[in-house]
């Protein structure tokens, strides 16, 4: 034990030593591929430079949320894009939870052809590629799809044809008249406690509805010559990636939902039983919200998952970030390093917000003192 | 859980950093001359191959038939070279280039040319340092649309959904062309052409735009060919042909000369099959083209032989228009890919 | 009689479940009459070109014209054994890691040693083996390579990682942790691209790297990341007993990385790693984007031969199902090996 306080004087600085090598070697690896970068840049004659953000991009963008018209910069149409992705992830993270949630029920009930048609599903989507997934969706879907004037009607002014599908919208436009409407059901539904939710998840709904009943007038798609026009309109592209990422993702969910179902003790189904619960009762409020604990770290993983997946969409035509900026604006810019590296920081950018979100509502849900 | 999070975000930061170190680095520049590169042609006879950039697979130019064996255009070109520089068509390496790859793969000398249905520019030959040698088909970006829908002109077709490719100069000409013509069209960008296709077919778009020659073959894939039609705008010019690295001017002459010898000979009406019966000809610009009296070729680095060899293995000119892209290929016809002679723009450089 | 019964309390026990099962049945009766009739009843299975397809079916003759090239892409014909052995190698090896318990460490260095035999073995140049680019490596057998080779080396590299994340010196640790989230954060596709458009200008002037190489690099880096994480959640499944254990009797604590916490933590990573190259494999179909023939990308480049225009529907569908096949072969083995190493340990 002696020797140990004896060798104590140059323990830490032969740690202080190592760690020092450590980080120098980091920076000299770091800084000589700076060097090579620009060496090899200099050499191919490319200077770095985001002037190019401000230069008019002459191509069209087929679906767009904001605003766009040919000729406008490159940075917003990178802004229009980024939009396109943060939309078509949100929806298919929503729609993947629910179909993964009724995967995984199905999986779960006695019914046999229910749980054999959930495995079978779940097998075959787990075991094919995305890519092949989401093109096959798309030819195909297109191939079924009526043309414009043979519209399947799914409902008052709701059109499905090969060009897409098109609703209403209110006249007073999406831009700013739904997301008060949307953030205040979210943080209602955020802040209630667990208790408070359905109420005030019914209290979103009814608002929405009384929004939507009494807006003041809707732009309708209405049927002029070859096509339509008016309304909006939600392209086979955007839903073929919505679709296809939505079921994969899904897939995926639904083995988390049947491993934490399975995870929740047998003692509380059976209490639940024994209270004369019926069997959706029993999942919905006993089963299923301690389940939930358990799920959001696999989740998370899987939403980070659906937002690197609609990168995915370029192969259908869907215009987000990369197809836009990595394909469109790399072409006619040729400024592959900083598109690379503002794409690069968008998607980590994307990824932080999103698991820190995730974390902050696991935060919400842990039993305080386990 | 607090610490957890200030790991976290500290993590972002060290993340953010780091990208932000990579914009710094990235923007000192260093200044530095390009390396010379050494001769081409040289390094090929030494390899005993030639290692060809061609397209991943695009009728007429370059495709792979039941036995894998690569045909086209463009492939019949890269033959063309070996047998002119190796003395055998045979000893070529097919490289398969993407869009995006293709540029690159020439400038780190993978492949000693590449002919691959690549555009001739101004910006390609000055930043890219690359070099373009001679056209070897002369398209230009025009549209097929549905006889149905009742245009006669590109012009005409206001409000319009078109089907092209993505990462081209193809979705920019559609886009120049709608603003110079005050019209709006809408345009969806696909990887691959097949895709684009097929949604055009199902009727996701009113038509489909690419390069002449590609236009021709997409067409032939359709399910109802003649639904199909042409339009006779051309939205731009799209010159192809050859590319070689700049700074080896023997390497491109070569590349040069062998696209002027296969039309040449079909000037001369010198064919795969009567070219034997050259050999006695008496005229002298014919004997000087077949190297029969010597001279010529050594000026270049080849052999007197090298244009017998040439149009042996794969023919002239016409004969291969004819095999990829006229009567035996994709039926489309000549119109600029004519001699100059037959009202077309090909006018080889002559032989003295 | 009993069985009977009750399957058919099963399917029409409530009016819930008749309801599930009703709607079921619907789907099934759409679907598979029609997937029939293309698929098999009005499909071609010999014709010399598409003309000698029936409209209305599937076209398999194209397929049959085509193997060779799904299979091996354009590797040259009279060297396909070279393919052959290579993978028989792999699966050998593989199976004896399965199979046979008492040599796994000798089968285990066999597998290991399988990426350079392999490797001599397709790439040729040397022992009298015709030398084949790595251009002309394609198909199914590119896919095969991609995702193995990436696994097994992305192994050590997550081990390593995993251990520097968990290591006590903050800076050790923070370097693998930005390391690992940056490559979980971005889209494989989008660094894909990167690698073939950036990795040249990262290296020295005058070093190229070939475009299997590049996208091979990025896979190893990109699949680290996650294998990574996975052995780090399988080291910290570890009761911290047994390291304190081990300290106790003396050992240091390479020692007791190496030889108390790595057996263990292989044995909880199993699953985890199998998923891992489940979905490498599926992955590896996006280095098509980057100009490589794997199996989608010769999919997409068998139906421009004039002979075969545009049957891309069958190109694609047979795609899917080798991938599907494989994918099932490499989960099902995975769960196999599962079972064996939790019964074994189970029982002690």
């Amino acid at each position: 034990m002696q020797d140990i306080g004896a060798g104590a004087p140059w323990r830490p600085s032969r740690r202080f030593a190592l760690k020092l090598a450590g980080v120098v070697a980091l920076a000299l690896f770091l800084a000589w591929l700076g060097h090579n970068v620009a060496e090899n840049m200099a050499q191919r004659g490319m200077h770095f430079s985001f002037d190019f953000l401000h230069d008019p991009f002459g191509v069209d963008i087929s679906f767009h949320i904001l605003p766009w018209q040919l000729g406008q910069s490159h940075g917003y149409a990178l802004l229009v894009a980024l939009v396109n992705t943060l939309f078509t992830a949100a929806i298919a993270i929503l729609l993947a939870s629910a179909l993964g949630l009724l995967l995984g029920l199905m999986r779960l009930s006695g019914n046999p052809l229910a749980s054999g048609a959930s495995y079978a599903g779940i097998e075959c989507v787990r075991n094919v590629p995305l890519l092949t997934q989401i093109i096959f969706l798309y030819i195909g879907a297109l191939q079924l799809l009526p043309p414009a004037r043979a519209s399947i009607v799914l409902g008052p002014d709701i059109y499905l044809n090969v060009r897409g599908l098109f609703v209403p919208v209110p006249e007073w436009g999406w831009s700013w008249a739904v997301w008060p409407v949307a953030a205040l059901s979210v943080l209602a539904l955020l802040r209630a406690q667990w208790r408070q939710r359905v109420p005030a998840a019914l209290l979103a709904a009814a608002l929405a509805t009384l929004f939507f009943a009494f807006a003041a007038s809707w732009n309708r798609p209405v049927l002029r010559g070859f096509g339509f026009s008016g309304g909006w309109l939600l392209t086979p592209e955007l839903l073929a990636v919505w679709i296809g990422v939505s079921v994969y993702v899904s897939a995926f969910i639904a083995e988390i939902v049947r491993s934490t179902i399975g995870g929740v003790a047998k003692g509380q189904r059976e209490a639940a039983a024994s209270l004369g619960l019926k069997w959706h009762q029993e999942m919905f409020l006993v089963i299923l919200p301690q389940a939930l604990r358990a799920m959001i770290p696999p989740l998370t993983n899987q939403y980070l998952n659906v937002v690197k997946a609609t990168t995915l969409g370029a192969a259908v035509a869907f215009p987000e970030v990369v197809q836009v900026f990595a394909r469109s604006i790399m072409n006619q810019t040729g400024r592959s390093v900083e598109i690379m590296l503002m794409i690069l920081t968008i998607y980590v950018g994307l990824n932080l917000i999103l698991a820190s979100l995730m974390n902050a509502w696991n935060r919400r849900l842990e039993i305080p003192g386990r | 859980m607090r610490s957890k999070w200030i790991t976290k975000a500290r993590i972002s930061g060290v993340l953010l950093a780091l990208c932000a170190t990579g914009f710094a680095a990235t923007s000192a520049q260093a200044q530095g001359a390009l390396p010379a590169p050494g001769p081409t042609a040289a390094a090929i006879k030494q390899r005993g191959q030639l290692n060809c950039g061609i397209d991943t697979g695009i009728p007429g130019f370059a495709y792979q038939d039941g036995a894998r064996k690569w045909q086209g255009l463009d492939v019949d070109y890269c033959r063309a070279i070996a047998a002119a520089l190796l003395g055998d068509v045979e000893k070529v390496r097919f490289v398969p280039t993407t869009t995006p790859t293709r540029f690159t793969l020439l400038q780190s000398g993978d492949i000693d040319v590449l002919i691959r249905d690549s555009t001739h520019t101004f910006s390609r030959n000055a930043s890219l340092s690359l070099q373009p040698t001679a056209v070897n088909f002369y398209a230009g970006q025009s549209f097929m649309v549905r006889k149905s829908l009742n245009v006669a002109k590109a012009a005409e077709m206001n409000g319009a959904t078109i089907c092209t490719l993505a990462g081209s100069s193809l979705e920019l000409n559609i886009g120049d062309f709608a603003r110079a013509n005050n019209i709006k069209i809408a345009t969806l960008t696909f990887d691959k052409s097949e895709e684009a296709a097929k949604a055009a077919e199902a009727g996701r778009c009113d038509g489909y735009s690419d390069d002449t020659g590609s236009l021709a073959a997409v067409r032939s894939t359709m399910q109802k060919v003649d639904d199909w039609m042409i339009l006779p705008d051309n939205l731009s010019k799209e010159p192809l042909g050859p590319y070689v690295r700049s700074g080896d001017d023997r390497w491109r002459d070569i590349v040069y000369w062998v696209d002027a010898a296969l039309k040449t000979a079909e000037e001369y009406e010198i064919t795969r099959d009567n070219i034997e019966s050259f050999r006695t000809s008496t005229k002298p610009a014919i004997r000087r083209f077949l190297g029969l009296d010597a001279g010529l070729a050594k000026m270049i680095g080849l052999d007197d032989e090298w244009v017998v060899r040439v149009i042996k293995a794969v023919g002239n000119y016409g004969e291969l228009y004819d095999m990829h892209f006229g009567a035996k290929g994709l039926q489309l016809p000549r119109g600029q890919n004519n001699l100059y002679s037959h009202g077309g723009l090909h006018y080889p450089l002559p032989f003295r | 009689m009993k069985t009977m019964r009750l399957s058919f309390k099963a399917l029409f026990g409530s009016w819930f479940n008749s309801l599930v099962t009703a709607v079921m049945l619907a789907l099934l009766a759409w679907i598979v009459p029609q997937l029939w009739s293309w698929a098999l009843s009005g499909a071609t299975w010999i014709a010399q070109s598409k003309t000698g397809c029936a409209a209305g079916g599937a076209c398999w003759a194209f397929v049959g014209a085509k193997l060779k090239l799904f299979l091996y892409g354009n590797y040259p014909a009279e060297q396909e054994w070279r393919v052959h052995l290579a993978l028989a190698v792999v699966v050998a090896s593989l199976a004896g890691c399965v199979l046979d318990e008492r040599r796994k460490g000798r089968w285990l260095l066999m597998l290991m040693a399988s990426v350079p035999v392999g490797a001599v073995l397709l790439a040729g140049g040397i022992l009298g083996l015709v030398p084949v680019r790595t251009s002309e490596w394609g198909g199914l057998m590119l896919n095969l390579v991609l995702a193995f080779v990436a696994v097994l080396v992305s192994i050590p590299a997550g081990i390593a990682l995993a251990f520097a994340r968990l290591s006590k010196s903050r800076t050790i640790s923070w370097a693998a942790t930005v390391f690992i989230e940056f490559w979980r954060a971005v889209p494989l596709l989008a660094v894909l691209f990167m690698g073939v458009v950036m990795l040249p200008l990262f290296l020295p002037k005058g070093v190229s790297v070939d475009n299997l190489m590049r996208a091979m690099i990025v896979l190893v880096l990109f699949t680290s990341a996650y294998m990574a994480e996975v052995f780090r959640g399988a080291l910290q499944d570890i009761p911290t007993g047994q390291t304190e254990a081990a300290a106790a009797l003396g050992l240091r604590k390479p020692q007791v990385a190496l030889l108390i916490l790595l057996p263990q933590a292989m044995r909880i990573a199993v699953p985890g790693i199998v998923n891992i190259m489940v979905d490498l494999f599926k992955d590896t179909s996006l280095v098509s984007i980057v100009g490589l023939f794997d199996l989608t990308g010769v999919a997409a480049q068998s139906v421009k031969d004039p002979a075969w225009l545009g049957l891309s529907t069958e190109a694609y569908v047979f795609a899917a199902m080798l991938f599907f096949v494989w994918c099932l072969l490499m989960s099902l083995s995975g769960q196999l090996m599962e079972r064996r190493l939790n019964s074994r340990f189970s029982g002690r």
